[in-house]
């Protein structure tokens, strides 16, 4: 598999940056709090079967922090400008746990902007009673801990060298998570009262260990969307497209044939 | 050199051994541990600790806010500062509230129309300070970090022109949004309240502390000595960048202090409660007290790398006593550390805080004694003009 291509627009004043893999309909991936520090395996499946499109979200890994950055609606109405800027027309989307909540913020915004959305253990709701995770209370290693459900996973990650350079992006990353999901912490008390706009197909794919945000919130969006279906994955943590790459590529290739057929 | 007596108000009969299976004294610590019965009394005996400093001829008594905590038992300072003014009427004691955290508060006017209501109690006493409020209270309040710096200044800059423009007026910000600004009472000190900045510590709040419509002093807490001389001189720096000369009035030292009738004894007697306050009461993860905009990315890149710092490693007295953060000793040995320091940076305000950690009542009376009747004599001509000092002896 060839590397993915880099590019960089300029949109609202802030150059942004775009890994773009693959041959086939365009399919958007919107990552989470951590940002895209390595091209995953799970890009690369993806690739076989869609032009993958990863960009960095304002404020993380390379792409600029804008000053209009303030919340998630102004990341949400960002990617509407994208989409306008990048012509794909109705692309699919997946977007993890912030990205997810950013796919869904965008579509509530404009329900025609995607095809189907594929939404990852997706954060943006609440479950009275059910606390999420905090993960800006954890230490690095907590959060490894508690991301993954194969520990060895875990491990990895602890144990992975941090440059100086890696520093600088976590860091990054950190700050703007903060700037979208401090308060209220990794929800929106208004999406809830919106998702009934969107008219487009969702399936929730989420890890049945899910410690960040428990699985227990797919329900609170099945209740809300529309047209919309969960894939509990057994064994799996927040983070199903990196610790079950392959059930998650095949449940997105498989969610988007169906709408050609 | 004017000398103001300084309480956190720890709540110091705390379980340790069960506190300490916690992540930290503040916020996560279950506020079970916390027994009313104890505590009642222990605002009562802190309270008459202050009043004692004033008594003993202390130039101010100060308070300050901390929220969810062991560390700090006052997440409203105003309320102790009001006891305060009214156990010193008739006084010259200056009351200092070191200071109230403006960005964790979602209508600052509260705070200009608290301390305008206290100006007017203590007849122009008060001193208004103006904190960020530490890491941890952006987790205790749900504030978003990433926002504090701007919430400060636009809070500060609101509360300002409260106490100093002809109400009503309109307000409009990007935090913070007033058809109408109207503050009642007025403050009795003119133009305003003097402003004080504690910190620990930043190039752009010292910048802005120092700047000429400001000039602000900028009271340096808890910090190792030589961290405390380099701020100061970083004011002084930047008071000459902007053309003028800081006046030792413009600089502070706010310093644990313990004085007893030997070196010796002074440091046995302390060294429990001074080290409970470093490495248990002010006991912070990382994540806690640096939550992501706290600081610049710079800053936190900086800090992560060194992952150090006085709130995460712990320190015994030995270490204490060479970082120079903690004045302790015989009323001599004080009065050196004290003028030593002077002499290098030339700062004419120290807050001592008379009680730390677990110190106990009758340690507490002993040391703030002692430091009034003989170290603070002796000393208060330091930094004043030849006139002045010959006055004051």
């Amino acid at each position: 598999m060839p590397d993915p291509k880099s590019e960089f627009l300029t949109i609202l004043g802030a150059r942004i940056h775009l890994r773009r893999a693959g041959k086939g309909p365009p399919l958007l991936f919107l990552h989470g709090a951590g940002g895209v520090t390595v091209w995953l395996p799970f890009f690369d499946k993806l690739a076989e079967s869609f032009e993958i499109l990863v960009p960095d979200h304002p404020g993380f890994g390379r792409s600029d922090t804008p000053p209009w950055l303030r919340n998630i609606g102004d990341a949400a109405l960002y990617y509407l400008d994208l989409l306008e800027a990048l012509k794909l027309g109705r692309p699919h989307v997946a977007g993890a746990s912030l990205g997810g909540w950013i796919a869904a913020e965008a579509a509530v915004r404009n329900p025609t902007a995607f095809g189907r959305l594929t939404l990852l253990a997706p954060a943006g709701l609440r479950v009275v009673g059910v606390p999420a995770g905090d993960p800006f209370i954890w230490s690095p290693e907590e959060q490894a801990r508690n991301l993954y459900f194969d520990q060895s996973l875990a491990e990895q990650a602890i144990a992975a060298p941090v440059t100086s350079e890696l520093a600088d992006l976590q860091i990054k990353n950190r700050f703007t998570f903060a700037r979208l999901a401090w308060q209220p912490r990794l929800f929106n008390p208004d999406l809830e009262r919106w998702l009934h706009r969107i008219k487009a197909p969702a399936q929730l794919i989420w890890g049945n260990e899910d410690k960040l945000i428990p699985v227990t919130y797919a329900q609170a969006w099945l209740k809300n969307l529309p047209r919309a279906s969960l894939l509990p994955l057994p064994q799996c943590g927040h983070l199903p497209h990196v610790e079950r790459p392959d059930a998650v590529a095949s449940a997105i290739r498989s969610f988007a044939r169906e709408a050609v057929s | 050199m004017k000398f103001h007596a300084f309480h956190l108000m720890p709540y110091r009969h705390l379980d340790m051994a069960e506190a300490n299976k916690y992540r930290s004294y503040w916020s996560v610590l279950p506020n079970r541990l916390y027994d009313p019965a104890l505590g009642a009394d222990l605002y009562q005996e802190y309270i008459d600790q202050l009043v004692l400093a004033a008594k003993l001829g202390f130039d101010g008594v100060c308070v300050n806010e901390h929220h969810q905590t062991a560390y700090g038992l006052m997440p409203a300072p105003n309320l102790i500062a009001s006891i305060l003014i009214d156990r010193t009427r008739g006084m010259k004691t200056k009351i200092p509230i070191i200071g109230r955290a403006l960005p964790l508060l979602n209508n600052p006017l509260t705070v200009a129309e608290e301390y305008a209501m206290l100006d007017n109690l203590s007849h122009g006493r008060i001193v208004a300070g103006f904190v960020r409020g530490i890491g941890c209270e952006y987790h205790a309040s749900g504030v978003n970090p990433i926002y504090s710096h701007e919430r400060f200044h636009e809070a500060h800059d609101l509360i300002i022109r409260a106490w100093t423009e002809p109400g009503p007026f309109e307000y409009e910000g990007e935090h913070y949004n007033f058809r109408y600004v109207n503050t009642w009472p007025r403050p009795v000190q003119r133009p305003h309240p003097p402003v004080w900045i504690p910190s620990q510590g930043s190039g752009e709040t010292i910048e802005w502390a120092a700047a000429p419509e400001r000039k602000y002093p900028f009271i340096i807490t808890f910090s190792p000595i030589e961290s405390v001389l380099r701020f100061h001189d970083l004011y002084k720096q930047q008071a000459r960048t902007f053309g003028y000369e800081a006046d030792g009035g413009q600089l502070g030292w706010a310093v644990p202090v313990y004085v007893a009738e030997t070196d010796e004894i002074a440091i046995r007697e302390s060294a429990a409660h001074i080290e409970a306050l470093f490495n248990n009461f002010l006991y912070m993860p990382l994540e806690m007290v640096l939550p992501p905009g706290y600081t610049s990315i710079k800053s936190m890149k900086a800090i992560l790398a060194t992952k150090k710092g006085m709130t995460t490693a712990k320190q015994t007295m030995k270490d204490i006593l060479e970082k120079g953060t903690f004045a302790v000793g015989s009323p001599a040995t004080v009065r050196e550390k004290i003028e030593a320091a002077h002499a290098r940076s030339g700062f004419k305000v120290l807050v001592a805080m008379i009680q730390f950690g677990t110190l106990p009542d009758p340690l507490v009376r002993k040391s703030t004694q002692l430091f009034a009747e003989e170290v603070m004599p002796k000393l208060r001509g330091l930094g004043e003009s030849a006139q002045v000092r010959s006055a004051a002896e």
